[in-house]
C-alpha cells in the first residue's frame, strides 16, 4: 500500500508538474495577448463609399493603443472585405470568432449586410457594436447589442420622424412619399407613412421604384398631380441626384413646404460638391454636421486627423455621415471593456446597460436592445450653397439643423422652391 | 391618374431612355450578336468609358467631345482584348459559351477593381451648362440631360450600320460572323476581321459611357445593373441586326415608362425580360433577326 501511495504522490506530482506550467502560462499568456476587434467593412462593391468607416475604427485603434491599450492589453483590429455582400458576412463572422477568437465584433455596414449575422451572435451569445444598421436588433432582441448609429428607439417607425414634426408645424396636411426597393429605404418609406398617418395626414402617393432609376420625370409629374405639401424620399446616392435633377428640370409645385428627408448621397463630399447649389432648400437625414451645436474640441480633433488620411486615401475629405460613428463603435466597446474590467459579453453588456458612455458624439445611454434612449438623427436643411467648392460645407450655416430642438440651428426656410431658389 | 399631358411625356422620355439603352447595347450587339462573343463584361466597359469622360471633363471638355477623343484608345483596348481572348481561346479551340462568359466576367471584375484603385469609390459626375434645364413644347418637357444623350444612340447606330452595310470592311466583319473558312479562302484573315470589330465594339462603349455619366453620376460597379436590359435587347433585336437594336431599345424603354407613369416603376425591370418572353415565343431568331 505503502508503495501504491507513493507511486499516487509521485504521479499526481508529475502531472502537476507537466500542467502547471501550461496553466500557468497560458494565463500569462491571455493577459498579454492583444484584444481583438473583429469586423466586416466593404471595402469593394456597391458600399464601397462606406469604407472610409475604417479611418475611424483605426484611430480609435490608434488612440487607444497610445494611451496603453485597454486593461493593460494592445488592441487589435481584424477586419476582411465583405464586398458589399451579405452572402459573405456568416462565414466573415463566423472565423472573426472561431478562428481569430476576436473578442469584441462590430457588424457589417447597414442592416442589409447585418441581418446574416444577428442570428449568429444571438446563438453564441456574443458583443457586438451595430454600424449603422437601422432597427439592426428590433427582431433579435439580443441584449449584447449596441447602436453606434444614432437612430434611437423604434428606429424601423421613428428614426426620420423628424421631418414629420417639421412638416406638422408647417401645417401639412397632405404628403407624398417615394423610396427605392431596398431594406433601408423601405423601412424609412414604412415608418414615414405610419408616422404621417398619426399626424392625421393624408398620403396622396405613395410609390417605390427600382434601384438605379435614372430617371424620375414621370414620378414626379405623377407627384405633382397629387398636389402634395411635402415630399418624402427615402432614396439612395445615385437616384438621389436624379431627383434632385429631376425636379429641377420638371419642376415642382410652390405648395411644397418639405423636401428630402431620407435620402442617403447629400450627406457624401461626391455629391455634395456635384449637386452644389442644386441641393439648396433639401431638408434631409444626417448625423453630424459642422454647426456650433454640435462642434466639440472632441469631434473637431477627430476630423482634423481623418481629413489628410481621408484625402490621401481617396474616399470622401469631409466625413461627416460615417467615420465618427465608427470611432464611437470603439469607444463604446472601450468602455465596456474599462467600465467591466473584462473582455466577458455578460458583464461588458451589463456595464453598457447600466451606464451613459462618453463619445466623440456626445453622451450615449442605451435602451434594452442596445438603441440609443434618445434619437439623435439630424434633420438638416442645406442653404446658400454657391458653386461646387466642397469646403463651404465646412462652414457653419450650410446645413442648418432643424430638428432635434437641442442641437437647432435655424429655423426651416419655406417653400421648398423659394428655399431652392434662394 | 390619366392624362394626355403625362401619357405624352412618358412616351417621350421612353423614347430617349430607349436611345441611351440602344447605345449601350450596341457593343454587345455586334460582339454577341455578330461575333457570337458573350461579353458579358461590355456594361462595365461602359462604365470605365464614363470614367474616361470624367477625367477629360475635369479638365473642362464637353463629355460629347470627351467621348470622341476616347474612340482611339477603347478600339486599341477592344483590339488588346480580343488578342487576349483568342489567344487564350480560340486557338486552342476551346471558345465555348462557358468560358468565354468566365472570362468576360473575370475582366468586367478586374475593370472594376482597377477603376476603384483608380477613382475611389464615390459616384462621379459631369457638370455641364445643359445638365438641369429643359427644353418644353407645351405640355412637353424634355430634360436636356436625357436628350442629348439619347442623340447619341442614333448618331452611333446610325454610324455603324453604314459602316457595316455600305464598306468592304464592314462586310468582313458580317461574313465572318457566317462562314469564318470562306473569308479565309477569300484571303482574308479571320482573326484580324474579328479583333477589328472587337475593337468598334468596345470603341463604342466610351460613347455609351459619355451618354450614361451625362443621364447621372456613375460608381464602378454600375455596369452590373444593364447587363440584364442589354442582353435582353441584343437577343429580342435577333443577333447581329444593328437597326433593330435601336428599335427593340425604344421599345422597352417606352415600355418600361409607361409602367412607371401608369402602373408601379417597381415593374420596370422586368419589362424587359417579359417583352424578351412575349417577342422570343413568336419569334425565337428575334423580331428583327434571320431565320437560320
Amino acid at each position: 500500500m505503502k508503495t501504491r501511495r507513493q507511486f499516487h504522490k509521485l504521479a499526481a506530482a508529475t502531472a502537476a508538474s507537466l500542467v502547471a506550467p501550461a496553466i500557468l502560462g497560458n494565463r500569462v499568456f491571455a493577459q498579454d495577448k492583444p484584444i481583438r476587434i473583429g469586423a466586416s467593412v466593404s471595402l469593394t462593391g456597391p458600399l464601397a463609399s462606406t469604407k472610409n468607416g475604417l479611418i475611424g475604427y483605426e484611430l480609435w485603434r490608434d488612440d487607444v493603443n497610445a494611451a496603453g491599450g485597454l486593461l493593460g492589453r494592445k488592441v487589435e483590429l481584424v477586419t476582411y472585405d465583405d464586398q458589399s455582400s451579405a452572402a459573405n458576412v456568416p462565414a466573415i463572422y463566423s472565423k472573426l470568432v472561431d478562428v481569430d477568437a476576436c473578442d469584441v465584433l462590430f457588424s457589417p455596414y447597414g442592416a442589409n449586410l447585418s441581418a446574416p449575422v444577428m442570428p449568429f451572435i444571438k446563438q453564441r451569445d456574443l458583443f457586438m457594436v451595430g454600424m449603422f444598421g437601422l432597427a439592426g436588433n428590433d427582431v433579435a432582441k439580443h441584449d449584447k447589442f449596441f447602436h453606434s448609429g444614432p437612430w434611437g428607439p423604434n428606429s424601423g417607425r421613428d428614426w426620420a420622424r423628424g421631418f414629420f414634426d417639421l412638416a406638422k408645424a408647417q401645417g401639412v396636411k397632405k404628403i407624398a412619399i417615394i423610396n427605392a426597393d431596398l431594406e433601408f429605404s423601405k423601412n424609412a418609406a414604412k415608418g414615414g407613412a405610419e408616422v404621417a398617418k398619426e399626424y392625421g395626414m393624408e398620403i396622396v402617393f405613395n410609390q417605390s421604384y427600382p434601384p438605379n432609376t435614372s430617371d424620375f420625370s414621370a414620378m414626379i409629374r405623377n407627384i405633382n398631380a397629387g398636389d402634395p405639401d411635402a415630399i418624402f424620399i427615402a432614396s439612395y446616392p445615385a437616384d438621389s441626384t436624379a431627383i434632385i435633377r429631376g425636379v429641377k428640370e420638371i419642376g415642382i409645385s410652390d405648395k411644397v413646404k418639405l423636401f428630402g428627408g431620407a435620402m442617403i448621397g447629400p450627406q457624401y463630399g461626391a455629391l455634395l460638391s456635384s449637386l452644389g447649389p442644386e441641393l439648396n432648400g433639401l431638408v434631409n437625414s444626417h448625423t453630424f454636421v459642422p454647426e456650433p451645436t454640435m462642434q466639440t474640441p472632441a469631434i473637431k480633433g477627430f476630423f482634423d486627423r481623418y481629413t489628410p488620411i481621408a484625402v490621401k486615401q481617396g474616399v470622401d475629405p469631409l466625413g461627416y455621415y460615417i467615420p465618427p460613428f465608427y470611432y464611437v463603435a470603439g469607444q463604446i466597446a472601450a468602455a465596456a471593456i474599462t467600465g467591466s474590467k473584462s473582455v466577458d459579453p455578460k458583464k461588458m453588456a451589463a456595464f453598457l446597460h447600466a451606464n451613459a458612455v462618453d463619445t466623440i458624439a456626445g453622451k450615449i445611454a442605451f435602451n434594452e436592445i442596445g438603441d440609443w434612449k434618445e434619437r439623435r438623427v439630424l434633420m438638416v436643411q442645406l442653404r446658400g450653397i454657391k458653386g461646387n467648392d466642397l469646403e463651404q460645407f465646412r462652414s457653419p450655416g450650410r446645413q442648418v439643423i432643424l430638428d432635434p430642438p437641442s442641437l437647432k440651428t435655424g429655423d426651416l426656410a419655406a417653400p421648398y422652391n423659394k428655399a431652392r431658389a434662394s | 391618374m390619366f392624362s394626355i399631358d403625362i401619357l405624352l411625356n412618358a412616351i417621350v422620355t421612353g423614347i430617349l431612355l430607349g436611345s441611351v439603352y440602344a447605345s449601350l447595347a450596341l457593343g454587345l450587339a455586334i460582339t454577341f450578336g455578330i461575333l457570337h462573343i458573350p461579353n458579358i463584361a461590355h456594361p462595365t466597359l461602359v462604365v470605365a468609358g464614363a470614367f474616361f469622360v470624367y477625367t477629360l471633363a475635369q479638365w473642362g471638355l464637353d463629355p460629347i467631345v470627351a467621348a470622341v477623343i476616347g474612340l482611339v484608345p477603347f478600339y486599341v483596348l477592344g483590339l488588346a482584348l480580343y488578342l487576349f481572348y483568342s489567344r487564350v481561346f480560340e486557338r486552342r479551340g476551346g471558345a465555348n459559351v462557358l468560358q468565354s462568359l468566365t472570362l468576360f466576367f473575370g475582366l468586367s471584375l478586374v475593370v472594376e477593381i482597377l477603376l476603384v484603385l483608380s477613382f475611389g469609390s464615390e459616384l462621379k459626375s459631369v457638370n455641364v451648362s445643359y445638365i438641369g434645364s429643359s427644353l418644353k413644347f407645351g405640355a412637353l418637357t424634355v430634360p436636356y440631360r436625357l436628350l442629348i444623350p439619347a442623340l447619341l444612340g442614333p448618331v452611333m447606330i446610325a454610324a455603324v450600320w453604314l459602316y457595316l452595310s455600305r464598306t468592304n470592311s464592314g462586310t468582313a466583319i458580317r461574313a465572318v460572323a457566317h462562314e469564318e473558312r470562306a473569308l479565309s479562302i477569300a484571303g482574308l484573315d479571320p482573326a484580324a476581321v474579328k479583333r477589328h470589330a472587337f475593337g468598334i465594339a468596345t470603341a463604342t462603349a466610351v460613347v455609351a459611357g459619355a451618354a450614361l455619366i451625362m443621364i447621372g453620376p456613375v460608381e464602378p460597379f454600375g455596369g452590373r445593373f444593364q447587363i440584364g436590359r442589354v442582353f435582353a435587347i441584343v437577343v429580342l433585336a435577333g443577333m447581329g441586326s444593328i437597326p433593330g437594336n435601336l428599335v427593340i431599345a425604344i421599345v422597352i424603354g417606352v415600355a418600361e415608362a409607361l409602367v412607371a407613369s401608369y402602373l408601379n416603376p417597381s415593374w420596370s425591370p422586368g419589362v424587359a425580360f417579359a417583352i424578351l418572353l412575349l417577342g422570343l415565343a413568336f419569334r425565337p431568331q428575334g423580331l428583327f433577326g434571320a431565320a437560320r
